[in-house]
């Protein structure tokens, strides 16, 4: 909503603007932040914040204090007619060895629960989810260990139960996040990392990368969906499917063979039809709600500005459509195949 | 090597000791005429030895790299000022954010603190100059060289576009020159930073006046002198780290190549176990010129003064230990991550103490409410915010959430801006009428201050909530609707608002150079800089001085009444009130730029306050010392004579780095033998040019007996 407002203020003038930030102020408070981990959703993020928030109000209180007696000394203390020479004072031992200590012994105090934070955090839970995560420059691709099944960018979790990522890359060094569910694990090529987490109800839960990665770093972004555990059970079976086969004569069996015919294949993996490994694999594209790492929603539109251009819509991106660019037609059938992909 | 004229031990020699052993023979080795003397103009420039020269130089250049780096943060905010902006491409983006984190850091901060460590460490412990003066003058040389270097990119293909911390694998495999132009800039940058640490070492524990004992040097001196241990240490490291990058992508090698078996985390370990003591080396100088100012301003000594140097050294030992927390995500491991977790927490027990005793310095002082006093003060607050976010990283598992977010963004920014860059614009406007014999206007200054104070807060204070609601940094976008418009919208605003500030420090200098003379202490000061004339003359101080305290010019001035309040001594005079000085008038002298000779009465009390100077007079107190406290007299100063080749030699290396970065190998060997060709010269010139006469006869008629600089000093 804060671009719209601020949209409309532009061409009103002074007043209007002033009006506008006001009314954003108030929006910004209220306002929607997907990413906001200060409001948890999950126990993994909420131990994180439990931990965190009490270290914010200690932080705040010393902040008060220093602050208070810096403006307090620097007004009560300044220099007014008649003010004496002070008093040459070199400094105090007793109070130089307390602000020594105190501040050490706060340190002590919050060093307790956080050494035990750490190791709570790093236990391993044997019932969960396992899901061995792939970075690639610049999307996310996920492998269900005990199904088989193949997804990208979207990453699709049962609620009430933890999921272990093993995390692993293809080419630099990238990191998971999801802020509202827990914090965020390196994913090193030549390493192996672990998280888990876990949702305690369905939703949408947005992250994104955040190691420099690349020209589109900014650009790989990742969408956790979690749901109850019998739709995530269907969810399983439908992923489990062959790749949908479109009718004889369809825009969608003249989109296959475009996809066949224009070099998708190459890169993109479609279950009997393609055996690329270098894009995502398509073969259930239709059930996602977002594509190209997750900055495009799953819909003709958004389709078809990737096609015309994948360069101009995610810069550094390894889609290189060889030869011509997709004409407008070609781009039809092609989105007309990908959404029989369910 | 040339010390050029030696403090000798604490008892006085006699007047003819300084005829140099072993000096004379003609430099068998002279391309073309050297140059002679005190030279002026660009030549001058060019060929300088002084450390004062070459301390305004490396303030000039990192002052302009500053507007750069300033110029490369406008335009990464106009991108982020509005979701889904098409202001800059990504690959312009990720350039200007490379590009500004990469010369803050070692254009800005770092060559501006050795500015002031180059021009003040000599004259605060009494020095005429540093322990090796070409060197000296080849350290800028070589940092220009590689600021000049790095940013011939832009013209050369593009900047480097990896980050200022270049992880690998990813600038293993960038294709461009763009890293390249990273790898070798910085190559050539720490060759300049450790040939300054050397030098600023030596000189402080070699050169010192006599009675400068350790414990009596002024706590600027003993933070720099902290900052380059630690540079000295710390440079190696990331060398060691650019050579195997350098030698991955030059040359094929594997140390970073995840195929054939490296492992990515050794660069992170590398850079880091660099990048932390860079922290504090960024910081510790401003910590000293902070700690200079708020004593000056509040009338009262520094509290806790070992306490100051002692924590110094805690936060230099320490900050070796905390290097992994740059790395809590990476997952090392528990029991890893809680050790660094403890260590990262504990060095904030130095940083706290020193704001305590920051604090206690003003407590029940006599403040006055000048512009380096406000800019010390804002180091202190702004500092403090940075500190305590600080400590809510050392939180492992809270940091997994805040890492690489903009709450990171807005720590470092509260230490490294809102720490060391107001610490040196206090350390600027407090040093200023030295260096130039001009004060800066106090109304631009407070209204510099109030502006950049408002427009720090206003851009990187929302950073920290940006940063909570989950904005990652280092992205060249972000959509509408995650809720991050409108901060980064004030964000924007008070970037310009931080621009404002700066115009009227520019325009604050540029006023200033018609501002009237001022004399050798105008703040009252305490250190031994401001005994002398502003600006010093070249040879800094006619005699050198026994100090006998801490604080010695203090000392000097005034003694303690019965209850500790200072007591101006008898036939002392305060230094001038602030605004006493602008009445006064003063032959245009215009040397404001530092370039001539001394333009004010010299110290000692063999000048008497010249009448003609008023100026001269109201602030010459500090300088009248009684004769007993001379430790020596000299007849004949011996100044090093300017010096063509580190000028010569610095520029070698780019060549060098040129060639190799483009496998030309001819332009490499040149570059080499150039480079080798500059250091032979150089080697076989003695210090002090054997056939130069008088050199320069300082214009003020006071000076004629103690400035005459004679033949050979000695040799290097």
């Amino acid at each position: 909503m804060g671009v719209a407002a601020r949209r409309q203020g532009r061409p009103k003038g002074r007043a209007y603007l002033l009006a506008t930030t006001l009314l954003l102020t108030l929006a910004g408070c209220a306002e929607n932040a997907p990413q906001d981990f200060l409001e948890p959703e999950g126990p993994v993020a909420r131990r994180i914040d439990d931990l965190q928030d009490p270290v914010f109000i200690v932080a705040g209180l010393v902040f008060l204090l220093v602050e208070g007696l810096i403006l307090f000394a620097v007004i009560k203390f300044r220099d007014r007619p008649g003010r004496p020479e002070p008093e040459q004072v070199h400094g105090n031992t007793r109070l130089e060895v307390g602000w020594t200590l105190l501040p050490a012994l706060i340190l002590f105090v919050i060093a307790v629960p956080t050494i035990k934070a750490i190791f709570d955090l790093s236990e391993k839970d044997p019932g969960a989810l396992q899901v061995t995560v792939t970075g690639h420059q610049f999307w996310w691709e996920y492998r269900y260990e005990e199904s088989g099944v193949v997804s990208a960018n979207e990453l699709v979790m049962p609620t009430g139960r933890p999921v272990e990522l093993t995390l692993e890359s293809v080419d630099v060094i990238h990191s998971y996040w999801v802020p509202k569910l827990a914090g965020k694990t390196d994913v090193i090529p030549g390493r192996t990392n672990r998280m888990s987490f876990e949702a305690e109800r369905p939703g949408t839960y947005q992250g994104q990368c955040t190691e420099f990665c690349g020209l589109s770093h900014a650009n790989m972004r990742n969408v956790a969906v979690a749901m109850s555990p019998a739709d995530f059970d269907q969810w399983l079976a439908d992923q489990k499917r062959p790749a949908a086969t479109p009718s004889d004569g369809s825009p969608a069996a003249e989109g296959l063979q475009l996809f066949n015919g224009r070099g998708c294949s190459g890169c993109h993996r479609v279950e009997g039809v393609s055996e690329g490994n270098i894009g995502p694999n398509l073969t259930h594209f239709a059930s996602r709600g977002t594509f190209a790492g997750s900055i495009f929603e799953n819909n003709p539109e958004d389709l078809r500005t990737w096609l015309r251009d994948p360069e101009a819509a995610k810069p550094g991106n390894l889609m290189k459509i060889p030869g011509a660019p997709l004409s407008p037609d070609e781009i039809t059938k092609l989105i007309a195949y990908l959404e029989t992909l369910n | 090597m040339a010390i050029v004229t030696q403090p000798t031990p604490a008892v006085p020699t006699p007047p003819d000791r300084t005829t140099p052993p072993g000096a004379g023979p003609d430099a068998p080795v002279q391309l073309f005429r050297r140059p002679t003397g005190y030279s002026k103009g660009i030549w001058g420039w060019l060929t300088t030895v002084d450390h004062k020269k070459i301390g305004i130089l490396y303030g000039v250049t990192a002052f302009i790299f500053f507007l750069i780096g300033g110029i490369e943060a406008l335009l990464l905010r106009v991108q982020l000022g509005s979701p889904d902006n098409t202001f800059l491409s990504a690959e312009a983006y990720n350039q200007a954010f490379t590009m500004h984190g990469t010369t803050m850091v070692f254009l800005v901060i770092m060559p501006m603190s050795a500015a002031f460590a180059n021009y003040l460490m000599p004259l605060m412990i009494g020095a005429r100059d540093v322990a090796f003066p070409r060197l000296n003058a080849f350290s800028f040389w070589v940092f220009l060289v590689g600021g000049l270097f790095m940013y011939s990119s832009f013209f050369l293909g593009g900047a480097p576009n990896g980050g200022w911390f270049g992880y690998t694998p990813l600038t293993r495999e960038m294709p461009g020159n763009n890293i390249d132009f990273w790898v070798f800039g910085l190559q050539i940058l720490g060759i300049a930073s450790l040939s300054g640490a050397v030098n600023l070492i030596v000189t402080t524990i070699n050169m010192r006046a006599p009675g400068m004992s350790l414990m009596r040097m002024p706590i600027f001196v003993w933070m720099s002198l902290v900052a380059q241990f630690l540079l000295l240490f710390a440079m190696p490291v990331i060398t060691v780290a650019l050579v195997l990058l350098t030698f991955d992508r030059q040359f094929a090698t594997n140390f970073f190549n995840v195929e054939a078996g490296a492992d990515p985390l050794l660069w992170q370990h590398l850079f880091w176990l660099f990048g932390h003591p860079e922290v504090y080396i960024l910081i510790l100088p401003a910590m000293g010129i902070v700690s200079e100012v708020l004593p000056v301003f509040s009338r009262k000594p520094l509290f806790g003064y070992q306490v100051m140097v002692f924590s110094g050294i805690a936060i230099g030992f320490m900050g070796w230990g905390v290097w992994v927390h740059h790395m809590f995500a990476t997952g090392l491991g528990p029991v890893a991550t809680s050790a660094f977790a403890a260590s990262t927490m504990f060095i904030a027990v130095p940083t706290g103490v020193k704001i305590f005793n920051w604090l206690s310095t003003l407590w029940r002082g006599k403040i006055r409410l000048t512009t380096p006093f406000l800019f010390a003060v804002g180091f202190v607050t702004m500092f403090t915010i940075g500190g305590l976010s600080g400590v809510t990283h050392a939180v492992v598992p809270s940091d997994t959430q805040q890492t690489d977010t903009y709450y990171i963004v807005a720590h470092f920014h509260y230490v490294l801006f809102g720490g060391s860059m107001f610490g040196l614009f206090a350390g600027i406007y407090f040093w200023h009428p030295k260096v130039t014999g001009r004060m800066l206007s106090e109304t631009l200054g407070k209204l510099h201050f109030w502006l950049m104070l408002i427009g720090f807060n206003m851009t990187f204070g929302p950073f920290h909530i940006l940063g909570l609601q989950g904005m990652p940094r280092r992205v060249y976008t972000y959509p509408a609707g995650k809720g991050w418009d409108f901060w980064n919208f004030i964000a924007t605003l008070g970037s310009f608002v931080i621009a404002a500030s700066i115009a009227v420090f520019i325009l604050n200098l540029w006023k200033s150079r018609r501002n009237a003379h001022v004399g050798p202490d105008p703040w009252d000061a305490r250190t031994l800089e401001w005994s002398i004339p502003s600006p010093p003359p070249e040879y800094n101080f006619a005699e050198i001085p026994l100090v006998t305290a801490r604080d010695d010019v203090w000392h000097r001035k005034y003694t303690e009444d019965d209850q500790g309040r200072p007591v101006l001594r008898e036939g002392m005079q305060a230094g001038a009130p602030i605004g006493a000085h602008v009445e006064a008038k003063h032959p245009p002298a215009g040397a404001d730029d530092g370039e001539e000779g001394p333009g004010g009465p010299l110290s000692g009390d063999a000048a008497p306050p010249d009448a003609e100077d008023p100026s001269g007079e109201q602030g010459g107190s500090g300088h009248e010392v009684p004769e007993a406290e001379h430790a020596e007299e000299e007849p004949h100063i011996h100044m090093p004579s300017p010096s063509y080749w580190p000028a010569f030699s610095a520029v070698g290396l780019a060549v060098l780095c040129y060639g190799v970065m483009y496998k030309t190998w001819i332009v490499a060997v040149l570059g080499a033998v150039w480079i080798l060709g500059g250091f032979y010269a150089w080697a076989l010139e003695p210090a002090t040019a054997p056939e130069e006469p008088e050199l320069e006869t300082p214009d003020t008629e006071t000076t004629d007996e103690h400035a005459t600089v004679s033949a050979p000093g000695s040799h290097e």
